[in-house]
């Protein structure tokens, strides 16, 4: 029962912990820019705005619009709920493997899209159709990624990949360099980051994300803000699972348990660091630019996987 | 398959040696595909002395700081200097389609991956692990010359084929002898100052650093007479 | 077995077919001549369903009928294989006919749809269940002209016609194709009956020769790129219901008779290595090409039939694997592909399905299938907006509906494969996995693109404002395949199980053990380790997660207020200003340039300043390269031929009486020469026999000599 109770204080740290993940980044970017930044606390405080505040609904929108924050939330929570963080073997990780995973956090995106589409302005059919069109290049290159490691592993499921490169005994693995570049290329993708879009941005021309919620407001927009923060400390935390899953505790007891929280969070605030020098130091991309960008993610996953073959799976 | 340290230091190498060669296929400005090539030239210097470190062979040292010096820097330099000279920075429109060429670039890698395993299986060195890559990139630069415009780029693809072959000189047999290998680097020297010679000319006489302006003038000659 | 099996089931519901097919003889009013038809297509389809599900649970039987030729009767027979497709047509057909109930309502001319109809599910249900060569053809030639005749059911417009003619062309070289497949084996056996090829040995080059034919012939039938070129053209023309069966199940039927041929009749003993290779090509390029290609239409139901083409290219990717995995002596492994495959099979069957019904509804009420003219249609039309994006879901392999698991058995049936003969097919493997995943995402965008044109945002015509929902009979139609999207999704290792027999008759290894290791609830397609997948949590959870968020805070007693969308501070957004269905897929028409090769021509009107635009259009086409490429040169080709064939026609009627007269003589000429050729060869045998050979030169000679005279 105890590890029923653990999954379970673990999913809600993931979920409350997003919004000060975000808070991080955002307040690590403005000290990086010399600016003193709202405080870790500032994405919270927006959502209990948020939660109180009247909602406003266009005039057009269907019942689809309404239910796809709900839809939306509640696919990235049970995504995030799957994903192990301090604990390897978790009860709810057998409910999905690494690619249903991936296709939880679509379904959240296939709503996303729709809603955006619902309200008939150009702004949401925009921002639905070049989400759909870089999801839709950015999904091979993260299985291709995630496919290096589960060969390795010989399994999707998440807590077997882990506990197999925890107890591999370290050596160099360009495969699994390749796949974290690739890795990381993606999850800036996925989560509407610079260079790929600007989670900031007022400049309704070359937003993504911020144009199919623009509509949104109250407690719908809300959640739709809170699954994307969400969204971010999951993909923070899977790449922390696979490619750096040591010291993570393999039995329920209050030390390792301990150790694994503490090493958890200094390795996402490591990570969340690296995503906002990497926001500070570089320019948005071009719109078509993008393509290139994920294909080389692609290219880069699957040179990797390549690798794995010719240099490590032995002859 | 975990062997020594420096198996895994040359295996590591070799993945990033065909990450260089994809690079260099990938890239659309001048200035870094020079990067990018230099980049090459200083972990094929590291390869070496990591495989004379592996080996205790006093000869891969020489040939390691050789690398490093002709290859890493003395190189690009020159071509820096010719790119800027000749003011040519981006590499126009290139023949095929970037993804496309991708695409053939990892059905070639994976093609070359599948020719080589069964030499591998023969050989008893440390490095054989990355023969399939060495040869991967001897293909890679080729297509790097058939699918370009610029004569840069193409001489740059060509001294890509010469890197992966002493990559695969030191994977196959831990090295050329020192005398062949200093031979060869004084040709590539002299090849590349040569076609830096070659480039003024080129430009001054046809206006243009593509094969194809060359080819136009040709065939328009010939009308001509 | 003296109660009633399978087979008599399936033989009933064949008889049910005949029936409704002879009903114009009798009934006359063509509202009673629906009801007939569409209650006898109902008893068909629940037949065809009790049939199969009794095959499947092992009632296996076979029968030869006094039907046929005097010297070939009929063979008919269950095994789990054909089982399994009669319950796909049967859940497919089910809804189908309740559906054509309220779709019919409004045809004038109901003849040919009740003649033929029942003719095309007949012949369906006749390719199934058919133990020979001859009656396979039979019945796979019935259903490929009534499924011509429901094609043209519209014959007025040209555009139905030349559609229905491609669509015959293709369906008799298809036809050809796999009867030169039955050939090869009939020539190894000496027997048309499937035991007998079967049990025949067959010699590489032979087995090869045959795996061609067959995976040629099939593949054009069942739309494999670049033999698709038909499809896209006759799947939208036909009425909604003939379209929801003919890419639900017919193509199926294709896929049926595939796996007949190659894995039943040739056996997966004599599988090559590079005939896995080639299938897995064939599928990973018809899954790009088609959804990428099906990104492009804008009109709706041609959206689907491209759809269609990139399914086939999903089973047909799972397929491969088996092949490979097959070959790699992987058989536990390989029952896992062929299971992907199969079970992608009937969840394409029942989403397909579904979106041509729900297409068919939209194109009824709406009067156009011209996507730019669509939109909002959820405020008017919410039952078949809603069941519409139950088949979306579906379709693009989202949990928790049953398109996803399919996908994911294929995922990893990729993955776990274990290193296979070389490292280049072991390298091949995830790429081909890969390939999957990007099919799979630009499905996605795909049919965000479809759903949120046709049903969302504002309308774009005045046929859309006027549009209205459908009746009953239509909506029962379309709920019972949505549910079973779910029921699927939700139920894979109930599923596997009853499909556990093809496996066991096709490989000989049974799936059960592995995949029920943590009972019904979690779908472990080796073992929990490797991976695992629990729609019912993952549904439970997010009901749990969901309903929580929205009790907490949704408030309750006022209503929601509702303003105009922000417009940009401009005065008021109006219908032209949503993205429209081509607008939606410009940026992968762009990215893609290359293998769409866009043709696009922007023409803008500005009058008295070159600021004041006054009208802009765009024009995009957007070609399919193998209809280019392949399709167009080889016609081309046969109408420069028949244009000089025509030239010779010109001519005077002496000219055309010559050429009978040198026809007559050639013919005689022929027959002379033929008829010394067979004697030459009679007499000489007849002689070897009786006489002692040193007499033989002479005689012959002699023999011959009066045959001359003669």
């Amino acid at each position: 029962m105890s590890s029923i109770l653990i999954q379970i204080i673990q999913a809600l740290l993931l979920l409350l912990l997003a919004p000060l993940a975000t808070g991080f980044v955002s307040t690590c970017k403005a000290r990086l820019q010399n600016r003193r930044g709202a405080g870790l606390l500032q994405p919270w405080r927006n959502l209990r705005k948020l939660f109180v505040k009247e909602v406003v609904i266009a005039s057009h929108a269907s019942w689809l619009f309404r239910t796809a924050p709900y839809v939306v939330f509640t696919a990235t929570a049970i995504a995030a709920s799957v994903v192990p963080a301090m604990l390897v073997d978790t009860p709810l990780s057998l409910t999905a493997d690494v690619i249903a995973l991936v296709a939880l956090l679509a379904l959240a995106r296939f709503f996303l899209a729709l809603a955006g589409m619902d309200i008939g302005t150009a702004f949401g059919g925009m921002g639905a159709s070049r989400e759909m069109t870089f999801a839709a290049l950015a999904e091979p290159a993260m299985l291709m990624s995630i496919f290096v490691l589960s060969l390795s592993a010989h399994s999707t499921n998440l807590t077997t990949m882990i506990t197999h490169t925890i107890h591999t005994s370290f050596a160099l693995h360009p495969s699994l360099a390749f796949a974290m570049v690739a890795m990381l290329m993606v999850a800036v993708a996925e989560n509407g980051r610079i260079p790929v879009d600007n989670p900031t941005t007022h400049l309704e021309l070359t937003m993504i994300h911020e144009a199919m919620i623009l509509e949104y407001s109250g407690r719908h927009l809300a959640l739709m803000e809170w699954a994307s923060m969400i969204k971010l400390m999951l993909f923070a935390t899977l790449i922390i699972d696979l490619f750096m899953p040591w010291g993570m505790a393999m039995q329920a007891t209050p030390a390792a348990l301990a150790i694994a929280l503490g090493l958890w969070l200094l390795k996402l605030a490591g990570l969340l660091l690296a995503l906002a020098l990497a926001e500070t130091a570089l320019a948005k991309l071009r719109l078509f630019e993008v393509p290139e960008y994920l294909s080389g993610a692609f290219i880069i996953a699957f040179l990797g996987l390549l690798s794995y073959y010719m240099l490590e799976a032995g002859v | 398959m975990n062997g020594t340290l420096v198996q895994q230091l040359v295996d590591g190498l070799a993945a990033l040696m065909l990450l260089t060669s994809f690079a260099l296929l990938a890239q659309h400005r001048m200035i870094s595909v020079l990067h990018w090539f230099a980049g090459q030239g200083l972990l094929l210097a590291v390869t070496a002395a990591i495989v004379a470190y592996g080996t205790g062979s006093d000869e891969l040292y020489i040939s390691a700081i050789m690398t490093l010096l002709l290859k890493g820097l003395l190189l690009p330099w020159l071509l820096w200097r010719v790119i800027r000279q000749l003011q040519v920075h981006r590499e126009v429109e290139p023949l095929l389609n970037s993804s496309l060429t991708m695409l053939i670039a990892l059905g070639v890698t994976l093609f070359s991956f599948h020719m080589i395993q069964p030499i591998e299986k023969i050989s008893q060195l440390i490095t054989r692990d990355s023969m399939a890559i060495a040869t991967a990139c001897v293909l890679l630069g080729m297509l790097m010359m058939i699918t370009r415009r610029k004569a840069i780029t193409q001489v740059i693809g060509f001294l890509a084929v010469e890197n992966s072959l002493f990559f695969a000189a030191i994977g196959s047999t831990n090295g050329m002898p020192l005398v062949v290998e200093i031979g060869i680097a004084f040709d590539v020297l002299i090849a590349a100052l040569i076609f830096g010679l070659f480039f003024f000319q080129i430009r001054t006489t046809f206006d243009s650093l593509e094969v194809e302006a060359m080819n136009a003038h040709l065939i328009h000659k010939d009308d001509d007479e | 077995m003296n109660n009633i099996g399978a087979i008599d089931i399936a033989l009933a519901a064949s008889v049910t077919a005949i029936l409704a097919t002879c009903s114009p003889l009798v009934v006359r009013r063509q509202q009673h001549l629906r009801a007939i038809m569409c209650l006898l297509l109902a008893i068909t389809a629940a037949l065809a369903v009790a049939a199969g599900i009794s095959g499947l649970l092992g009632s296996h039987g076979q029968t030869t009928l006094p039907l046929g030729l005097p010297w070939m009767p009929m063979h008919v027979r269950i095994d789990a294989l054909a089982a399994f497709f009669l319950l796909l047509i049967g859940a497919l057909l089910l809804p189908a006919a309740i559906y054509s109930q309220g779709y019919l309502r409004h045809v004038k001319q109901l003849i040919p749809m009740v003649v033929f109809l029942p003719l095309f599910v007949l012949g369906m249900i006749g390719v199934v269940i058919s133990d020979d060569a001859y009656t396979f053809m039979l019945f796979w030639e019935v259903m490929s002209l009534a499924s011509y005749f429901l094609v043209t059911f519209d014959h007025h417009q040209a555009e139905n016609r030349k559609a229905g003619f491609i669509y015959l062309l293709m369906a008799h070289l298809a036809g050809l194709l796999i009867l030169g497949s039955f050939a090869v084996l009939y020539a190894a056996s000496g027997s048309l009956e499937f035991q007998a090829m079967r049990d025949a040995p067959l010699s590489p080059v032979w087995a090869t020769g045959a795996f061609l034919l067959a995976a040629f012939g099939f593949g054009t039938k069942a739309g494999v790129v670049p033999l698709h070129g038909w499809l896209p053209d006759a799947h939208p023309v036909a009425p909604g219901n003939i379209s929801a069966l003919m890419s639900g199940i017919m193509l199926k039927i294709a896929i049926f008779g595939f796996i007949r041929i190659i894995w039943d009749l040739i056996g997966a003993g004599d599988f090559q290595w590079w005939w896995g290779v080639l299938i897995l090509a064939a599928g990973s390029s018809s899954a790009i090409t088609g959804v990428l290609l099906a990104l492009q239409q804008s009109d709706l139901k041609r959206l689907l039939a491209y759809s269609s083409i990139e399914n086939i290219g999903i089973i047909l990717i799972g397929l491969g694997l088996a092949m490979l995995l097959a070959r790699y002596d992987q058989p536990a492994m390989a029952a896992l592909g062929l299971v992907a495959a199969l079970y992608h099979t009937i969840n394409h069957t029942l989403f397909k399905g579904l979106l041509f019904m729900g297409a068919g509804a939209v194109v009824h009420s709406t009067g156009t299938r011209n996507m730019e003219a669509m939109g909002g249609l959820i405020h008017r039309m919410p039952w078949t907006a809603a069941l519409f994006l139950v088949a979306c879901v579906s379709i693009s392999a989202l949990p928790p509906f049953n398109g996803f698991v399919s996908e994911w058995l294929t995922f990893q049936t990729a993955l776990l494969a274990p290193q296979l003969g070389s490292a280049m097919l072991t390298a091949m493997v995830p790429f081909s996995a890969a390939m999957l995943a990007l099919a799979g995402a630009l499905a996605a965008a795909c049919f965000v693109k479809a759903f949120g044109v046709v049903f969302l945002g504002l309308p774009r015509s005045d046929m859309a404002i006027h549009a209205h929902e459908i009746d009953h009979w239509m909506k029962a139609g379309m709920i019972i395949p949505a549910l079973l999207c779910l029921l699927l999704g939700l139920l894979p290792v109930s599923i596997i199980e009853l499909l556990d027999g093809i496996p066991q008759l096709l490989l000989h290894v049974s799936l059960t053990e592995s995949v029920q290791t943590h009972g019904w609830l979690w779908l472990t397609p080796v073992h929990a380790s490797q991976a695992s997948y629990s729609a019912p949590v993952a549904l439970t959870g997010m009901l749990i997660i969901g309903g929580a968020a929205f009790l907490f805070l949704h408030p309750k007693g006022h209503a929601v207020r509702r303003s105009t969308a922000w417009s940009c501070g401009t005065p008021e957004t109006n219908n032209r200003m949503q993205y429209s269905a081509s607008s939606f897929s410009q940026p992968m028409r762009r990215i893609f340039s290359a293998i769409y090769q866009p043709e696009e021509q922007l023409h803008t009107e500005r009058r008295a300043h070159p600021l004041l635009t006054t009208r802009v259009s765009y024009l995009v086409h957007v070609h399919d390269l193998a209809v280019d490429k392949l399709y167009q040169p080889i016609a081309n080709y046969v109408l420069l031929q028949a244009k000089r064939l025509d030239r010779r026609h010109q001519q005077d009627i002496r000219s055309y009486l010559a050429y009978t007269f040198y026809t007559i003589l050639f013919l005689l000429a022929l027959l002379s020469v033929q008829q010394s050729a067979m004697e030459q060869r009679n007499q000489p045998a007849a002689t070897s026999q009786s006489q002692p050979p040193a007499t033989l030169p002479g005689l012959t000679s002699g023999q011959t000599g009066t045959e001359v005279r003669r």
